[in-house]
């Protein structure tokens, strides 16, 4: 006999729910979620936000890198209750516009630093922060290895990426 | 993953604070959650209710005091590592901080919330313990201070009770003309260390050793400091000689046992290469009158 595979999802949800407030790309939202929910699940499932990528989910591989107050931040490693009143930033908001890239795209793009891009948003979101930063940025190939020591990509083998950051050193004049 | 279900709440002030936390046996405080959050998304950790505590009153902010360096519950490992007045009262911070996890974590991560999760490879737990420094613990009772080698107990454990929380840490500033070193040993940069050391020194007018204090994390099952070694170095002129003593005097600190990414005898041998590296660097630093 053909076994019937039931799914077994209840029809009402137990998770307590917390009512949240925050500025995403400029715009205010607010959503009532699960206080379990994490940022990046928010972002994603709640906003429609898919640029910011889920990987690891443990804070190792840095794909859903997004600005927290400004800051680069693991948005898998913080809880959307625990954004209430934040101001975050996404992939989607870093291009100039439509048809123009940001520095850093336009870097990653002529470098070829990507290939199937999926670390990519969390990179950008990374190194912009890092760019954003008052004071002495070190764009040596140390220094810029160090940058992206909590980004995993497992397509390029990194080179074309450190090649990139130095190429948005020039086009931001951060040398 | 995604974690487990739990109740979230976020107080104003330390008394709500501490009276949720006393609520419920299971409840657990947040901070930057880079610890806490891995945890909870693997479901290593369950807890009932999770207090986060970054909108309560008074636990921002560093205090750069005539002694000692106050570092309340709230501050990023980021603020810690980029602070001038800590940079310049006590430059090993800088040094510690540019090997925990990465910027993006250290931009979330609290300093205060790392010592409490206690990881026997991390490097806040060294760093409090190779300074001889405490942290301040406020419960119902009232508040207490608890010097790191009370507070760390064991793996991931410390001698925080349950209704309590770590409102500050105190790590005490170098005396004038100490030099200082810190190094670890890892897989990849940023990850937990296999073995670490730190150093501080000053030296005496004939080029000994007047004070030393080492101390070793990711060796054990807590930081712990090298007091064998630091008396057999006390008074000495730190010689190759004096060096084989002290190396010989820690290696069987070394309690960790052989897992995947080090076996114990690679650990011994890292060990001793970072005390003799760290004695020398931290009293080059001496001679020269930097710090660093």
């Amino acid at each position: 006999m053909k076994r019937t595979i039931k799914p077994s999802i209840p029809e009402r949800s137990e998770d307590p729910l917390i009512e949240v407030s925050l500025t995403v790309n400029g715009e205010a939202v607010t959503r009532k979620v699960s206080m379990r929910m994490l940022l990046s699940d928010f972002l994603r499932h709640e906003l429609g936000l898919t640029g910011t990528h889920v990987g690891c989910e443990h804070g190792v591989c840095g794909c859903c890198t997004v600005h927290i107050d400004g800051k680069a931040g693991r948005s898998c490693l913080t809880l959307a209750a625990q954004a209430n009143g934040a101001d975050i930033r996404t992939i989607e908001s870093v291009a100039t516009s439509e048809t123009v890239l940001h520095p850093i795209q336009q870097a990653f793009k002529e470098c070829h630093a990507l290939q199937c891009g999926f670390c990519t948003p969390g990179m950008v979101m990374n190194i912009l922060s890092r760019f954003e930063e008052p004071g002495p940025l070190d764009l040596s190939d140390e220094g810029i290895r160090d940058m992206l020591s909590g980004n995993l990509c497992r397509c390029t083998g990194y080179i074309n990426i450190i090649a990139a950051v130095r190429r948005a050193g020039e086009l931001t004049g951060r040398t | 993953m995604k974690p487990s279900l739990f109740g979230y709440r976020a107080p104003k002030t330390l008394d709500e604070a501490i009276t949720m936390l006393a609520s419920d046996a299971d409840a657990a405080v947040l901070a930057g959650g880079q610890s806490l959050l891995p945890a909870m998304n693997f479901r290593l950790a369950n807890p009932s209710l999770l207090i986060d505590i970054q909108h309560v009153e008074g636990l921002r902010g560093i205090s750069v005091e005539k002694d000692r360096i106050v570092v309340r519950a709230m501050v990023r490992h980021r603020e810690f590592e980029l602070d001038p007045a800590v940079r310049a009262a006590n430059p090993l911070i800088h040094e510690v901080m540019q090997h925990v996890a990465h910027v993006p974590i250290r931009n979330r991560g609290t300093v205060v919330g790392s010592l409490c999760h206690a990881d026997p490879s991390a490097e806040m737990p060294l760093l409090l313990t190779l300074l001889g420094g405490s942290v301040i613990a406020q419960g119902p009772q009232g508040r207490r201070e608890i010097g790191a080698e009370e507070f760390f107990t064991s793996f991931l454990s410390t001698a925080r009770r349950q209704d309590e929380i770590i409102v500050e840490a105190r790590f005490p500033t170098p005396r004038a003309g100490a030099g200082a070193a810190f190094d670890e040993v890892t897989r990849r940069h940023g990850d937990y260390a296999l073995a670490a050391v730190g150093c501080v020194l000053t030296l005496d007018a004939q080029d000994k050793a007047a004070t030393i204090q080492l101390a070793a994390s990711g060796i054990a099952d807590k930081p712990l400091r090298l007091k064998g070694a630091e008396a057999l170095l006390k008074g000495s002129a730190l010689a190759t000689g004096d060096l084989d003593a002290a190396v010989k005097a820690s290696l069987p600190l070394v309690t960790q046992s052989d897992e995947a990414n080090a076996s114990v005898s690679f650990r011994r041998r890292a060990l001793g290469a970072l005390i003799r590296r760290m004695v020398v660097k931290a009293a080059e630093r001496a001679r020269s009158g930097s710090p660093q």
